[in-house]
């Protein structure tokens, strides 16, 4: 019988690619092949009615002095800036909050992530209607119970981006249940032993809670920076990028040089350089994750 | 005597702010609820009114009179059975590829050894950094010189070839049954197929739960591949019929539209009141094991 450390048999491993052979074809055609045609195309000119043509780094040139690129690099960088923060902070407040032994915390857990669940057009059109300027809950409300007269949101240079990102924090039901589990997890003792200590809530959230949790917290973080800068469908329902160009998201600029203009290579341009973002700030928060990340068994 | 006095008023002021907690926490918790449920809510109201009522200032929250003949008009003006049985082939189909490829993967990387298997197991886990837009034009000439384009086979056949996701989740949900489990089945004369398929498939089937799940709401929410891919009236999804509803209605039937996308989310959130065990377990794994 093979155990533990021996060496896997010719068979074993002839198996192994057998079954992981789904995977790695799909790999080499879904995934590397075109990772590298793209890679090309980015160094071309190609509008798909004649071959590509090489140019170079004229692509990535023009992307320098083009207002559009920086624009929607711009607008997207907003959104991410104040999405992801605010989403982590509001998600892990509930969850604390629903972590306090309450009654009821199916139906609450129920009520938070019902709104996660709808996702794409339906939800775009829904806040369309509710950031309606006139007639929309929204401003309703905001003059019901502030007396403010709401702004025009979607139709509102300024105002349109926090309306984007207000809509994104109705989604936060799963990082919710994310941090309800792992704030689940904390051993007991630990708190015990800080309250043997004198430690009050406050010490006992800064000094265990929320070390214990920063792995979830660093994961969600990545993620979140990641889904942030691939926002399109919002963009493209509600807002066609306007106005002027005031929610113009990167993926839909993106979009729009592919699909609409057929700049093909300039879209791979455009789509290398959002990868090489994506990269960095998920290569920024890992370097930076030594600093802050607090992980159990290993000394800081 | 006094130490004991003191000690009681420590735990009667602990008791006391304890209460405190709790009673706060409901007060947040309950308007917290209150500032979700509110669009869900004006949703439905918005679907059950006449038009006119729909443009009054202050809006009602109950309609006056309810209209469920809205749900009627909005789904026959666009041909939405059309949609939803076009989404359900595209959903349930890929859902199928994505059970069978990516179980028989993660069951590999989990349970078989090879050299470079932690290496490729890596790779897998490295695909989920890469942005789709990287791939999205290369795919997309692909599939229109092998004719795809407006067929529904560029959105379903990828799914036949494994999810980095999926694969991760399932093989987590391998390694916590025991191996003493194959062994035993491997003297019984069982092959690596065997195991997989009698011993193994059934007991992770909570996780396959989870998998078809999000499976279906991807594919049911999934807008730019249909977008990018569909052109032809007859053969677009429900995102996408109704990202056009507002094109050819206006954006001033707003009781439509609202019937419209709440019969378009009803699906998942169907789904998610049935499986809710299956949805929070999912998402815990992957939240918290990354």
């Amino acid at each position: 019988m093979e155990k533990g450390k021996s060496l896997p048999s010719k068979k074993e491993e002839r198996y192994f690619y057998l079954f992981i052979s789904p995977w790695l074809i799909g790999f080499f055609l879904f995934t590397a092949g075109p990772m590298i045609a793209s890679l090309y195309f980015s160094f071309s000119q190609y509008n798909m009615v004649k071959p590509p043509q090489w140019i170079g780094l004229k692509n990535y040139i023009n992307l320098i002095s083009d207002p559009l690129f920086w624009q929607s690099l711009k607008v997207t960088s907003i959104y991410s800036f104040f999405s992801v923060p605010l989403g982590i902070t509001f998600s892990l407040i509930i969850a604390l909050l629903l972590n306090q032994k309450v009654r009821g915390l199916a139906w609450f857990r129920t009520i938070f992530y019902t709104p996660s669940v709808i996702s794409g057009v339906a939800v775009s059109l829904l806040w369309m209607w509710i950031f309606n300027p006139e007639f929309g809950i929204l401003n309703y409300l905001l003059w019901k119970i502030f007396r403010i007269k709401g702004p025009a949101w979607l139709f509102d240079e300024f105002w349109v981006l926090p309306a984007l990102i207000i809509m994104s924090l109705w989604g936060i039901g799963g990082g919710i249940v994310i941090y309800l589990a792992s704030l689940q997890g904390i051993p007991t003792e630990l708190y015990e032993a800080a309250e043997i200590d004198g430690a009050s809530s406050w010490n006992k959230f800064w000094r265990v809670t929320l070390p214990l949790i920063t792995p979830v917290i660093f994961f969600n973080l990545i993620t979140g920076i990641i889904g942030s800068f691939q926002v399109f469908t919002q963009g493209y329902v509600m807002t066609g990028g306007g106005p002027h160009y005031a929610s113009l998201f990167y993926v839909l600029y993106l979009y729009q040089e592919a699909f609409l203009s057929f700049n093909m290579g300039y879209a791979s341009a455009l789509a290398w350089i959002l990868f090489l973002i994506i990269l960095f700030f998920t290569l920024i928060i890992f370097k930076s994750s030594s600093l802050w990340v607090y992980y159990e068994g290993t000394r800081r | 005597m006094e130490e004991k006095k003191s000690r009681t008023s420590i735990f009667q002021s602990k008791y006391k702010r304890e209460i405190i907690t709790k009673l706060l926490a409901y007060i947040l918790l309950g308007t917290a609820s209150i500032i979700l449920l509110i669009p869900i809510i004006w949703m439905i109201t918005t679907a059950l009114k006449p038009l006119d009522e729909v443009y009054i200032f202050p809006p009602t929250w109950i309609p006056k009179q309810i209209l469920w003949g809205n749900f009627i008009e909005a789904l026959t003006f666009l041909p939405f059975s059309i949609y939803f049985k076009n989404t359900a082939i595209i959903t349930l189909l890929s859902m199928l590829g994505q059970l069978m490829s990516s179980s028989v993967v993660a069951y590999g990387f989990a349970r078989l050894r090879a050299k470079f298997r932690d290496v490729l197991f890596m790779l897998v886990l490295a695909t989920m950094m890469l942005p789709s837009q990287v791939t999205m034009i290369p795919l997309f000439i692909l599939f229109k010189t092998l004719g795809w384009v407006d067929t529904f086979k560029p959105l379903i056949v990828p799914n036949f070839f494994g999810n980095a996701f999926f694969i991760f989740l399932l093989r987590q949900f391998y390694m916590t049954i025991p191996t003493e489990l194959d062994d035993a089945a491997k003297i019984d004369g069982c092959g690596y197929f065997g195991i997989y398929q009698r011993i193994l498939l059934p007991l992770i089937k909570p996780a396959l739960a989870t998998i078809a799940i999000f499976s279906f709401m991807w594919g049911w929410n999934d807008f730019m591949g249909p977008l990018i891919y569909l052109n032809s009236p007859e053969k677009l999804t429900v995102a996408l019929g109704l990202s056009r509803f507002t094109g050819v209605y206006g954006s001033t039937a707003w009781n439509l539209l609202m019937a419209a996308s709440l019969v378009a989310v009803l699906p998942c959130i169907v789904l998610f009141f049935f499986a809710q065990r299956y949805f929070i377990q999912g998402i815990v794994i992957t939240g918290l094991k990354g």
